[in-house]
C-alpha cells in the first residue's frame, strides 16, 4: 500500500462483506464476497478499479455508497467511519458519495422525462423549490453537453451515450466529492465511450470530483485513472500507477488481465497512433 | 470461391405509423470458406439487421427491398420455407447477442444442443448422444457431462456462450454468424470464447462472421474487416490493412477514439482528451442525401452532400467508400 | 425438498382452521336442526330437548368440535339428520358423481384452450385471435345460470338429450353398453356448461402466457436454429409459459368439488352440489362440515399439487444457480 502525502478523501480499511444463506430466488446476480480491502483515495484524483467478474468489484461499490453494509471493517470519509453510521447520519453522507451504474437502460425510469430524472434527486434532499428545483437541473443537463430542449424528453427516447450523460448528471445533482462509476462505460459504443471519458475529464476539474471507476478495460483504466488498483477474489491484489502495472505486474491476476487487453495479441500493438 | 455473396442488399423497417427507416442499404461483401469476417459497426450501423437478413429473421416490421443472397450458390431471399429451415441452423447458424437470453430457461444444455441436431438430422439415441458429447466438447474440453446437464441458470456468462457456440457448430455448418458474442464479458473470458472461434476455423475450416463494435477484438483473429456505417459499408479489406492505415474518415475517426496505451513504463500521456467523432450516431429515420458520415466528416467538402460514394479499390483487396478516393 | 415439506404442513394446518372456522360459522347461525320441531305443536318440547341430548347438540362448542375430530381420526365422519346414516359413504357417492362430471370438464377444458389459447398468441392481433377473444369475452359475460337454462330449454324442446339426472327410468335393466351410453347422454349437457364457464378464463390465461414468451430471445435463437414450427411451440414456447398455467391448473384440480354446484342444482344432478344446500338449509350439521371440508382438501390438494408439479417443471425452483 502506498502512502500518500496528502489528505485522503476516503479510506477503506479492511473491508470485508460476506454473504451468507440463501439467496433471493430469482434474483440474477450472485454477489461476490469482500476479504479484507483496504486503499485510500486522495480529492481530485482518479482511481481506477479492475478486475474479472466476480472479483467484488460491484460489491466495493455498493458498501461505498452505503447501498450494502460490510459485515466489518472501517470506511473513513470525511472524518467519520461511515460503516459505523446509523441510518439517520448516514442520509446526510449519501448526497457526498454519488453511483453511476452500468446499463443506462434500466438504471433510469423510462418514463420519467430528463427533468424528472434530474429534479428527483433534489425533491428527496428537499434542495429548493420548484422553480429552484428545476433551474440546478437544467443547468446539470447543460454542464454534460445536452441541450436545454431535451429536458421535456421521455428518457426512452434518449440513446445509450445520452442517457449515460443523463445518469451522470444526476450523480452530480447533489453536488458530491465522490463519484463512484461502476462500468459506466462498458455498455456503450467505443467512440461514445470516448466522448463520456472527456466529459468526466472535465466534469472532474470543473467540479473538483473524485472518482472511482470500476472497469474491466484496462486501456481504458490506464487512460482515465491516475492510479489502478487490481482486485482479485475480493481482495486488493495490486496497486500502482497504470504504466507500471501495465509493463511489469506482479501478480498473477494482474498479468492475466493484461494479457487479455484486446489488441494486445498483435505486434506492432493496436491501437497506433494515426 | 465465395461461400456467401451479398450484393445489393437493403432492408427497411417499418413503424406503425407507416414512417420508414433504412436500416442498411446496398450492402455488398463476400464471404471466402474458412475465413474470418469482421464486422464493425457501432449502434444504428445496422449490423444486427444484416445477420438478421442473412437467414430471413427479420422482425415482422422489416422488409428486405433489393439484393440477393447468394450462399454456396442457392439464392436465399427466393428460397422454399423448408429449403430455408434446412439453412438455418445446418448449413448457416446465427448466435445471437445476449447469451443468457437465447437458451431455453428449463431445459438441460444437452438437451438443447440435442434439439438443433434433432431439426436436422435423423439420429438415434446413441448416434445422438454422440453428437452432443462432440459439439459440447469442442467449446467444453473438460467438464462436458456436468455442463450437459447442467441448466442455462446455473452457467457463468462465458459459459453459457460457449453452449451458444456449441448450438451453432452441431449441425457442422460452412458459415457461423456471432453478434457480439464477447459483448457482457470480462476480457479473460473474452479472449477465451474468442480463441474458440479460432479454434473452430481451425479444426472445422469453419467461415465465421464476427460482428462487434470494438475494433481490437478483430485484431489477429479476423482475416478480413468490413466497417459499417449508418447501414451502408464504409470500407473492407485486410485486418491489417484496415485497422494500421485506414482510409474512410470514419475508420479513421473511430480508431482515434481509442485509449492509447502507454507504449513504454516511462511514458506518461494519461488523463488526455480523446479525439472524438463530433456529433451523434446517425438516426436510421432521418438520412442524409449524401454520404451518410458527412455530417460529421473532418475532412468533407462539397461533393460529399450530394451524392453517395461509390466502392473504389485504391489497394488491391481494400475497397473504400469514399470520395477522398474517388467514386 | 425444505419447500414441499413447508407446504404440507401449511396444508394440515389449513385444514384445521377451515374444520374449526366451518363448526364456528354453522352454530353461529342461529337455531340447528331441530329447530323446525320446535315450531310443530304436535311435538312436545322435552323429545325435541330430548332428542337434541341424544345427538349432543347441547354440549358446549369446543367439546364438540373436539369430539368430532377425535370421530374423524377414526374415520367417522358423523351423522346426517336429514338421510339418517352416516354421513362418509353419503357424501362418497355424491363426490363420486361431481367428480364424473368435473373430471370430464377440466380435461375437456385444458385439452380445448391449450390448443385455442397457443393457436391465438401466434396469430396475436390479427382476425383470429379477436375473433376468439370476443368469443371467449362473450362466454365470460354470459351468466352460467343462462347457459345452463338455456341448455335445459334446448334439451327440454328437442328431446335429443335428458332434462337433468343421472340415469333415466329403468337404468338398472340396461346392458352395460347401454348404460355407458345412458350415462353419458345425461352427462353430456352438464359437462358442456361447466366446460363452456371454465374455457374463457384458461384460454385468456394461456394466450397471455403464450405471447409473453413467443417474444422472447431463446425462441428466436430456436427459430434462427432451424427447429420446426409445431416443436417451437409446444417443445419450447410452452414450458417456458407453463409456470403460471400450472398455478391455474392446480386451481383447477382445486375447484374439482365446488366448481360444478350450480350446474348441479340446477340440472338435478345428484352430486355434491344439491346435498349441500339441501344440508345447509335444514342445518344438517356434520354433512354440511363434511362437505366443506372434502371441498377443502381437495382444494389443498390441488394447491399442493401444483407446487409439486411445478417444482418438478422449473429447474430454476430446485436447483442452486451459477455455480462458477
Amino acid at each position: 500500500m502506498r502512502c500518500t502525502r496528502m489528505p485522503s478523501l476516503i479510506q477503506v480499511e479492511h473491508l470485508v462483506k460476506r454473504y451468507s444463506g440463501r439467496r433471493v430466488p430469482g434474483s440474477r446476480e450472485v454477489m461476490s464476497a469482500l476479504n479484507d480491502v483496504s486503499f485510500s483515495l486522495a480529492p481530485g484524483r482518479t482511481l481506477a478499479l479492475v478486475g474479472e467478474s466476480g472479483s467484488g468489484k460491484s460489491t466495493l461499490a455498493l458498501c461505498l455508497a452505503g447501498l450494502e453494509r460490510p459485515t466489518s471493517g472501517r470506511i473513513w470519509f470525511g472524518g467519520r467511519d461511515i460503516v459505523a453510521l446509523d441510518e439517520k447520519e448516514l442520509r446526510t453522507v449519501r448526497p457526498q458519495i454519488q453511483l453511476v451504474f452500468q446499463d443506462p437502460v434500466s438504471s433510469l425510469n423510462p418514463r420519467f422525462t430528463a427533468l424528472e430524472i434530474l429534479r428527483e434527486p433534489l425533491i428527496v434532499q428537499r434542495s429548493g423549490g420548484r422553480r429552484e428545483t428545476s433551474e440546478s437541473a437544467l443547468a446539470m443537463l447543460e454542464s454534460v453537453g445536452l441541450s436545454r430542449e431535451m429536458a421535456s424528453r421521455g428518457v426512452g427516447e434518449f440513446s445509450g451515450g445520452q442517457r449515460q450523460r443523463l445518469a451522470i448528471a444526476r450523480a452530480l445533482s447533489l453536488a458530491p466529492k465522490l463519484v463512484i462509476l461502476d462500468e459506466a462505460l462498458s455498455a456503450l459504443d467505443c467512440s461514445v465511450q470516448a466522448q463520456i471519458a472527456n466529459l468526466l475529464l472535465e466534469l472532474q476539474s470543473s467540479f473538483a470530483l473524485t472518482y472511482l471507476f470500476i472497469t474491466h478495460d484496462l486501456a481504458m483504466a490506464a487512460h482515465l485513472g491516475d492510479e489502478i488498483a487490481v482486485m482479485d477474489r475480493g481482495r486488493v491484489v495490486e496497486q500502482g500507477v497504470p504504466e507500471k502495472i501495465l509493463h511489469t505486474p506482479e501478480q498473477e491476476a494482474t498479468r492475466r488481465l493484461v494479457a487479455a487487453i484486446p489488441g494486445s495479441n498483435v505486434t506492432p500493438r493496436l491501437p497506433r497512433a494515426l | 470461391m465465395s461461400i456467401l455473396e451479398v450484393r445489393n442488399l437493403s432492408v427497411r423497417y417499418f413503424s406503425h405509423t407507416g414512417v420508414a427507416s433504412s436500416a442498411i442499404m446496398d450492402v455488398s461483401f463476400d464471404v471466402r470458406p474458412g475465413e474470418i469476417l469482421g464486422m464493425l459497426g457501432e449502434s444504428g450501423s445496422g449490423k444486427s439487421t444484416l445477420a438478421a437478413s442473412l437467414l430471413r429473421l427479420l422482425p415482422a416490421n422489416g422488409k428486405i427491398q433489393q439484393g440477393s443472397i447468394l450462399f454456396e450458390g442457392r439464392d436465399v431471399l427466393q428460397a422454399e420455407l423448408r429449403e430455408l429451415e434446412i439453412i438455418r441452423g445446418k448449413r448457416i447458424a446465427l448466435i445471437n447477442q445476449e447469451p443468457s437470453a437465447a437458451l431455453h430457461p428449463t431445459m438441460r444444455i444437452g438437451d438443447q444442443v440435442g434439439e438443433v441436431l434433432a431439426a436436422h438430422e435423423y439420429l438415434g439415441k446413441r448416434a445422438r448422444r454422440e453428437r452432443i458429447q462432440q459439439a459440447l466438447s469442442a467449446v467444453f474440453p473438460a467438464e462436458t457431462e456436468r455442463i450437459s446437464f447442467s441448466y442455462p441458470h446455473q452457467l457463468s456468462g462465458g459459459q453459457r456462450q460457449r453452449v451458444l457456440i456449441a448450438q451453432a457448430i452441431a449441425c457442422g455448418p460452412s458459415l457461423v454468424v456471432a453478434d457480439e458474442p464477447t459483448a457482457s464479458l470480462d476480457p479473460t473470458t473474452q479472449r477465451e470464447v474468442l480463441s474458440v472461434f479460432q479454434g473452430l476455423r481451425q479444426k472445422f475450416g469453419l467461415a465465421i462472421i464476427l460482428i462487434t463494435h470494438n475494433p481490437l477484438l478483430l485484431a489477429g483473429l479476423a482475416d478480413r474487416v468490413l466497417i459499417l456505417y449508418a447501414g451502408r459499408v464504409a470500407e473492407i479489406g485486410p485486418t491489417e490493412s484496415v485497422l494500421s492505415t485506414p482510409m474512410h474518415p470514419y475508420t479513421r475517426a473511430l480508431l482515434r477514439c481509442l485509449p492509447p496505451l502507454p507504449c513504454s513504463a516511462d511514458e506518461v500521456n494519461r488523463k488526455t482528451m480523446l479525439p472524438v467523432i463530433s456529433g451523434d450516431a446517425p438516426n436510421s429515420a432521418l438520412l442524409p442525401q449524401g454520404c451518410r458520415f458527412e455530417p460529421r466528416c473532418p475532412d468533407r467538402f462539397e461533393a460529399c452532400g450530394k451524392r453517395e460514394p461509390a466502392a473504389v479499390s485504391p489497394n488491391n483487396g481494400h475497397t473504400v467508400c469514399c470520395f477522398k478516393f474517388g467514386g | 425438498m425444505r419447500f414441499l415439506l413447508r407446504r404440507l404442513i401449511h396444508a394440515i394446518f389449513l385444514l384445521l382452521g377451515v374444520s374449526i372456522l366451518t363448526f364456528l360459522f354453522t352454530s353461529l347461525a342461529p337455531g340447528d336442526y331441530f329447530g323446525e320441531m320446535r315450531l310443530n305443536p304436535h311435538i312436545a318440547p322435552e323429545t325435541v330437548t330430548a332428542l337434541r341430548a341424544q345427538y349432543q347438540l347441547n354440549r358446549p362448542l369446543p367439546v364438540r368440535y373436539w369430539r368430532w375430530v377425535k370421530s374423524v381420526v377414526h374415520g367417522d365422519l358423523g351423522f346426517s339428520f336429514s338421510y339418517n346414516s352416516p354421513v362418509g359413504p353419503l357424501i362418497w357417492v355424491r363426490a363420486r358423481n361431481t367428480l364424473l362430471l368435473t373430471v370430464t370438464a377440466t380435461l375437456l377444458t385444458w385439452g380445448l384452450a391449450l390448443p385455442l389459447g397457443v393457436w391465438s398468441a401466434e396469430r396475436l392481433g390479427r382476425l383470429p385471435d379477436t375473433v376468439i377473444s370476443w368469443a371467449m369475452a362473450g362466454l365470460l359475460v354470459v351468466p352460467d345460470l343462462l347457459i345452463a337454462l338455456g341448455l335445459l330449454l334446448f334439451a327440454a324442446r328437442s328431446g335429443w338429450f335428458p332434462t337433468g339426472g343421472l340415469a333415466s327410468v329403468g337404468f338398472e335393466s340396461l346392458s352395460p353398453l347401454d348404460k355407458l351410453r345412458d350415462l353419458a347422454l345425461h352427462m353430456i349437457l352438464p359437462v358442456v356448461v361447466l366446460v363452456l364457464t371454465a374455457l374463457p378464463l384458461v384460454v385468456r390465461h394461456v394466450r397471455a402466457a403464450m405471447a409473453g414468451v413467443l417474444d422472447a430471445p431463446f425462441l428466436r435463437a430456436a427459430r434462427g436454429h432451424g427447429i420446426r414450427r409445431y416443436r417451437l411451440l409446444y417443445r419450447y414456447a410452452l414450458p417456458a409459459a407453463a409456470n403460471p398455467l400450472i398455478s391455474l391448473f392446480g386451481f383447477s384440480i382445486g375447484a374439482l368439488l365446488s366448481s360444478s354446484l350450480l350446474v348441479e342444482v340446477i340440472m338435478s344432478w345428484p352430486g355434491m352440489g344439491p346435498l349441500l344446500v339441501e344440508a345447509i338449509l335444514a342445518r344438517d350439521l356434520y354433512v354440511v362440515i363434511g362437505g366443506v371440508l372434502l371441498s377443502t382438501l381437495f382444494l389443498v390438494a390441488g394447491n399442493f399439487g401444483a407446487d409439486l408439479l411445478l417444482y418438478w417443471a422449473d429447474p430454476r425452483i430446485r436447483t442452486e444457480p451459477e455455480a462458477k
